[in-house]
């Protein structure tokens, strides 16, 4: 039962990075640790923001076309 | 006992290619390609890669990757090692090893095959891995990058002229397989115009409604999609319904250039990302599920292991084995493209070093059985149906019995009613000449997974779920390379035109967008009216330009293998980027200056010149406007092609200067970023 859980958790976390969106909750961890003070992102402000990240294009983002 | 199980690997993977390459006569069972293909990856994976990774490069599980040492949470997040390889993959599949291996498929299976398996494993999976393993010692910095702080500024210009003229010529290619896919079909036509409404309502669901819930928008749309896939059946046999969605080629090539136009200037969260997340989960859906078919079906091929056409006659693209067929497939072996991508978000997602075998390596292994995929699509359907899709009007005419006879005589005996029946079961009027691969491939894929699920019945909805996988990332590609193409021509122009390099200013960006949609819209559209069938004269164009960037990003990688004072290992990257420059340098001549006038541009546009000049109308073309504009489409395919095997052979140029100084230096010279390798 927890493989399942584990392979599902992993197989959603895998399938969000594939359209650029990446695990909110290590986000949260690591903003946690690193930066207690600072503001922390809800998980709509996080979307937006790596919604915008993923279709910026720039000298080093020219996402591949083949 | 491991010694055992790889020994047992070996033994398995000789004999079932032994079986692949050696077959004569009766049809050949899949099943031995998959075998062969899949223990010839883990060896290559277990040996080679493991070789390079520890030799070669050096990769030290000690050194701190960007992920950590940048870690933010957002861009550069350590992630686990099968996550990224998802990530990695999802972003490396597109339509070129689907393309590529089909059009391959007209000289039989087997040289296809061959250097499917040849390529990945010394060169596409070697450029994958070392260019990610260089971007991951350099903060994950783009090709671009590397390429000017290694070997200069003016390679890096180089290197991005190459990259422009690619996006263009690769646009226009791929645009040009959905127009051959969707002319005169309102089924297919149908269900791909529901993409867009589809798309636009996942965007204001995912804006105003439920913001970020991706699993459920993408689950709503797939629905969607799936009941406009069914409903299109009814389109397409209701005339009334019919006549809406039922397109001639130019038609489709004028609304897919103002389609591109539009999305691309739309805002992303509108069309472009709700496309795009249908579109990846498609694709990998859709792998996955051709997988499974291909494993449990286990089709026989009908395609002979070498045809006739291995003398470079074939209809569906011209020319001889060397260099020709090393360049028709380009990314199922190898793919200059992979190396934007490995030098883009993956790198920044790595772990560890340790890890870049699995993810460079090993990514682009999965890729490459997606082109053994492909290339079996290809050749279980009947030869005769194969070569009366792929063959353009011109070879074959444009009706059944005239088909029929034409490909019989070829030695590929076949009925006007085996076409017929065939258009039939899928439910098209025509399959003749659909030259491009995407429709050849729907066929295969139909007849696979109609195989195991759904029998005949369901043939029609399989063959156009094939057609609507590949054409919603074509389109998505589309949308997303016109804007890149969009802002590499704002930082062009930009050089004498300040003002237009500021990408907020909507005038900007419309008139950026119109520039980029003429550039590869007027290409895709002489595809499109070329008497000659547009995948005939541009796929070899397009080959030639990917590898071309395939042979960039491995001249760099060997340039820093010389500059990390690693030169003795630095064969690994040599041998592949020798022959690619090779392959490229002989294939753009070729185009350009032989005298065959089926491969070379400037003797083909001669030989309609002197018919001009004649007075004489030659066939295909119609009309002396037609003669015209055969003879004008010549000349630019001819620069393109001139162009490529220039900025190739001025990067080998660099590439040689920077290597002799970094040998005569005394030290390591490679500018790595971050801790000094120990």
């Amino acid at each position: 039962m927890d493989f399942l859980r584990s392979a599902y958790k992993w197989a959603a976390q895998a399938a969000r990075l594939m359209v650029g969106v990446p695990d909110y909750e290590t986000y949260v961890e690591h903003r946690r640790a690193e930066h207690p003070d600072e503001p922390l992102m809800t998980y709509e402000q996080f979307y937006q923001n790596r919604l915008k990240a993923r279709y910026t294009i720039d000298k080093d983002h020219l996402r591949g076309c083949c | 006992m491991r010694a055992i199980l790889w020994l047992a690997i070996v033994v398995i993977g000789t004999v079932s290619l032994g079986v692949v390459a050696l077959h004569r006569g009766e049809t050949l069972n899949a099943a031995w390609l998959v075998v062969a293909a899949v223990c010839i990856y883990f060896i290559a994976y277990r040996f080679y890669a493991l070789f390079i990774a520890e030799k070669a490069l050096g990769v030290n599980p000690a050194r701190p990757t960007p992920a950590y040492v940048r870690n933010d949470g957002l861009d550069y997040v350590p992630t686990n090692r099968y996550v990224v390889y998802g990530h990695h993959f999802a972003a490396i599949a597109g339509a070129g090893p689907l393309v590529g291996p089909v059009l391959a498929a007209q000289m039989g299976y087997l040289p296809g095959t061959l250097w499917i398996l040849a390529g990945v494993v010394f060169a596409g999976a070697v450029q994958d891995m070392t260019v990610l393993f260089m971007s991951t010692r350099r903060d994950a910095r783009s090709l671009g990058d590397i390429i000017r702080s290694e070997m200069g500024p003016t390679a890096g210009t180089v290197a991005g002229i190459g990259v422009l003229l690619i996006c263009v010529i690769i646009l226009a290619v791929l645009a040009l397989v959905v127009v051959n896919a969707l002319a005169h079909s309102p089924w297919g036509t149908f269900a791909v115009a529901c993409t867009i409404p589809i798309a636009l309502l996942m965007g204001v669901y995912n804006r105003y409604f439920r913001p970020g819930r991706i699993g459920e928008m993408s689950i709503i749309g797939f629905v969607l999609l799936i009941a406009a896939l069914v409903f299109g059946r009814t389109v397409a046999e209701t005339p009334a319904l019919a006549s809406w969605f039922t397109f001639s080629g130019p038609t489709l090539a004028l609304l897919i250039i103002a389609y591109g136009f539009c999305a691309s200037v739309l805002p992303v969260w509108l069309l472009l990302a709700p496309r795009d997340y249908l579109s990846t989960f498609l694709k990998v859906g859709t792998i996955v599920l051709l997988a499974v078919g291909i494993i449990i079906v286990r089709p026989d091929l009908q395609m002979p292991a070498v045809t006739r056409f291995i003398d470079g006659t074939g209809p569906a693209w011209a020319g001889s084995v060397f260099p020709f067929l090393f360049i028709t497939i380009a990314c199922g072996a190898v793919s200059g493209w992979h190396s934007l991508i490995a030098s883009g978000t993956t790198p920044k997602l790595i772990e560890n070093e340790r890890d870049i075998r699995f993810i460079g390596y090993g990514g682009m292994l999965m890729e490459s059985f997606v082109a053994i995929m492909a290339m079996i699509g290809a050749t279980v359907i009947h030869p005769g149906v194969y070569f009366a899709m792929n063959s353009s009007g011109a070879l074959i005419g444009t009706d059944v019995a005239q088909a029929a006879q034409v490909i019989s005589n070829w030695g590929f005996t076949v009925t006007p009613t085996e076409l017929t029946q065939m258009a039939h079961d899928v439910g098209e009027t025509s399959i003749l000449s659909r030259t491009g691969g995407a429709p050849t491939l729907a066929v295969g894929m139909a007849t696979i997974l109609s195989g195991f699920l759904g029998g005949k019945a369901l043939m029609g909805i399989w063959y156009h779920f094939a057609i609507l996988f590949e054409a919603l990332f074509i389109l998505t590609t589309v949308d997303a390379g016109t804007r890149v193409l969009r802002f590499m021509l704002q930082d062009l122009v930009g050089h004498a035109l300040p003002a237009f390099r500021e990408t907020r200013s909507w005038t900007n960006n419309l008139v950026g967008s119109a520039l980029a949609c003429v550039l590869w819209g007027y290409i895709l559209y002489q595809g499109v009216i070329d008497p000659f069938g547009g995948i005939w004269t541009l796929w070899p164009l397009f080959g030639t330009s990917n590898q071309m960037l395939a042979a960039i990003a491995l001249i760099a990688c060997t340039v820093i293998l010389f500059k990390m004072k690693r030169g003795a290992y630095a064969w690994v990257t040599i041998v592949p980027t020798a022959w690619l420059v090779i392959c490229t340098v002989t294939a753009g001549l070729e185009k350009v200056f032989s005298a065959d006038t089926k491969i070379g541009f400037l003797s083909h546009a001669r030989q309609f010149g002197d018919a001009i000049a004649a007075g004489k109308v030659l066939a295909p073309a119609k009309s002396m406007a037609d003669m015209s504009r055969v003879v004008f489409n010549d000349y630019i395919d001819a620069t393109l092609a001139a162009l490529f095997v220039a900025v190739v052979l001025t990067m080998v140029v660099y590439g040689y200067i920077s290597i002799r100084r970094a040998q005569s230096a005394p030290g390591i010279t490679a500018r790595e970023i971050g801790a000094v390798p120990a």
